[in-house]
């Protein structure tokens, strides 16, 4: 039987030539990811199970990203605990303040990831490097102690969903658009324990910000992974930028998939998920009248330079709307530094904004914008959840980059119109 | 192995999110964080859980982040186990990882109500509702997660796995 992307670069990992769906499998792992929030609860368990070492210090990365720089006295612990078991075991990717980035927008950046890896991540967007062509998946901390110290994982091998793209976005649609559509589509466990695998013509349209996006948010629908083919694209992205050699997987011609789902890319229009699930989608265009506080550019979903430079585009010259609150988060340093070169941070504060150094913050709540009872915000981020961003009665409409700011400067959920 | 206790209810979609507040997440205490367990959906729960409790839920139970400490203030609060329609596959992973007994059972999920006084079997996966008499069966767990199960955690079955080589 023909095997899919992601039962492929898993079948290699276990060092089996075939694996079915449903198959218990243990796989070596290429990269261990935690952060400074997950990191901690692992290097408890990682101390009580009395390992000594990390398997290979160079496949071990630690980013502290969601509370830094430190909000507060017991963040600066948890930071403090990833620092000393980073320099005890010597591991070669730990980042700290002032060379981090947030870790799905970082990773990909500095090549530490690439095409046919087996990764995983106690994040739950490491989902994110199955744009590269690699297996990659979010875990908890104590599978995240487990793959420190022994460089393996378990695994239940996933079915697959199919996703044909075809045509090409329109100008004012992005990635972010593709996958609300999807998620609004099969809804938020719609591809529980699957992979979601993208083929069809319309790939090659897609730029990596795109695809790091819909890989992105997979799990928002559920998914164990989210992958897509390696072309020239990717190729080009991952030259000279990763470590090791990449390994390109493609599916059989013959992969079962449990389901198609054909997306015609010309057909999306800019999409809004509702309070309170990501499912919750309507387009932007269809809203009527909604009245908005903040607005937070940035994440690991949104936080690359297409979206800086989308936001850019739109406000530019202008101011946003009064009484609205605009935070704009570069995902890397390298992004930031990037936008203040091109002047574009200069045109963020020149329009009313913030820009912030790179920080998950506000997307979960944890600081650096969160919400008071009744507020409402348009969030480039990929959870809408209850309390997610602050207060339980306060509000978050996920968008992309375009809605976002054109939302800022309108004060009303804003449809993004080129012109 | 078996638990008993009164059922708090709930339905589709808990988040982790709403089981423990990222705003508490800048301690890995358990204790410390099982105070706010629930906290965003049932101010109530920790007020009058009670050890053996069960949570009765729907579809996609613990869906959203990968975060651990959702599946650990459930257990430290005492809750004997979870019963739910459906998993998110990263809060599944985690809860056998730690040792929180869950099971899969659509259809005690739809029909146990709120506070019923329910028994579960770990071993048979009968779970039985003292209340209204009725028993279901659960999916048992594959061989390989049920001797993680056994060895009392992920780590557990590890360092018990390098005896034996």
């Amino acid at each position: 039987m023909g095997m899919t992307m992601t039962q492929k670069i898993l079948a290699a990992h276990a060092g089996l030539d075939e694996v079915t769906p449903g198959q218990l499998i243990k796989a070596k792992l290429d990269i261990v990811l935690g952060n400074d929030i997950t990191t901690p609860v692992a290097v408890n368990e990682f101390k009580k199970a009395g390992f000594d070492s990390v398997f290979d210090k160079d496949r071990v990365a630690i980013v502290l990203d969601h509370f830094v720089p430190n909000k507060d006295i017991k963040a600066a612990e948890q930071s403090k605990t990833c620092r000393e078991f980073a320099c005890a075991h010597c591991v070669s990717h730990f980042y700290d303040v002032g060379k981090m980035g947030i870790e799905h927008a970082f990773l990909p950046e500095q090549g530490i990831v690439t095409a046919g890896d087996c990764i995983i991540g106690a994040d739950s967007h490491t989902c994110t490097y199955g744009a590269l062509g690699a297996f990659s998946t979010g875990v908890g901390s104590t599978d995240m102690a487990a793959g420190m110290a022994t460089g393996i994982a378990w695994f239940k091998v996933p079915s697959a969903i199919k996703f044909n793209l075809t045509g090409k976005l329109p100008k004012n649609c992005s990635g972010k658009d593709v996958i609300l559509t999807i998620i609004g589509m099969i809804g938020v466990d719609g591809a529980l324990y699957r992979s979601m695998e993208f083929a069809g013509d319309g790939i090659g349209e897609l730029s990596m910000d795109d695809r790091f996006c819909i890989c992105n948010m997979a799990i928002e629908a559920g998914a164990k992974n989210g992958i897509f083919p390696v072309d020239e694209k990717t190729k080009e992205y991952i030259k000279g930028r990763c470590e090791r050699e990449p390994v390109i997987f493609e599916a059989d011609e013959d992969a079962e998939y449990e389901r198609e789902i054909k997306i015609d890319l010309s057909k999306i229009v800019p999409t809004v998920a509702c309070p309170h699930l990501p499912e919750n989608t309507r387009p932007a265009s269809e809203l009527g009248d909604i009245k908005i506080d903040q607005v937070v550019i940035g994440s690991c979903t949104n936080g690359r330079m297409e979206d800086m430079e989308a936001a850019y585009n739109i406000l530019k010259g202008k101011h946003i709307a009064d009484g609205i609150r605009c935070i704009i988060i570069p995902g890397t340093m390298k992004i930031l530094r990037e936008c203040v070169e091109r002047g574009w941070y200069t045109a963020f504060i020149d329009a009313g904004a913030v820009v912030s150094t790179p920080t998950c913050g506000p997307c979960l709540g944890g600081y650096m914008g969160i919400l008071a009872a009744g507020e409402r915000c348009i969030a480039t981020t990929n959870r809408n959840f209850v309390g997610r961003m602050g207060h339980t009665e306060s509000e978050v409409y996920l968008a992309s980059p375009q809605t976002a700011a054109s939302s800022a400067l309108t004060g009303y959920i804003t449809e993004y119109k080129e012109v | 192995m078996n638990t008993q206790g009164k059922v708090f209810k709930y339905n589709d979609n808990v988040d982790t999110d709403v089981i423990i507040p990222a705003r508490y997440l800048n301690t890995p205490n358990a204790q410390e964080l099982a105070l706010h367990c629930m906290e965003d959906i049932d101010k109530d729960f920790v007020k009058n859980v009670e050890k053996g409790d069960i949570i009765v839920a729907g579809y996609n139970f613990g869906c959203g982040s990968s975060r651990e400490h959702a599946p650990l203030v459930i257990k430290t609060c005492g809750t004997g186990c979870v019963i739910a329609k459906s998993f998110a596959r990263i809060f599944y992973r985690n809860a056998i990882n730690i040792g929180l007994p869950i099971l899969e059972c659509p259809e005690a999920a739809d029909e146990i109500s709120a506070n019923d006084e329910v028994n579960v079997d770990f071993d048979t996966g009968v779970i039985t509702d003292n209340t209204t008499g009725k028993s279901y069966k659960a999916q048992p767990f594959p061989e390989f997660i049920q001797n993680i199960i056994r060895c009392g955690g992920l780590l557990a079955s590890l360092k018990a796995g390098e005896s034996n080589d």
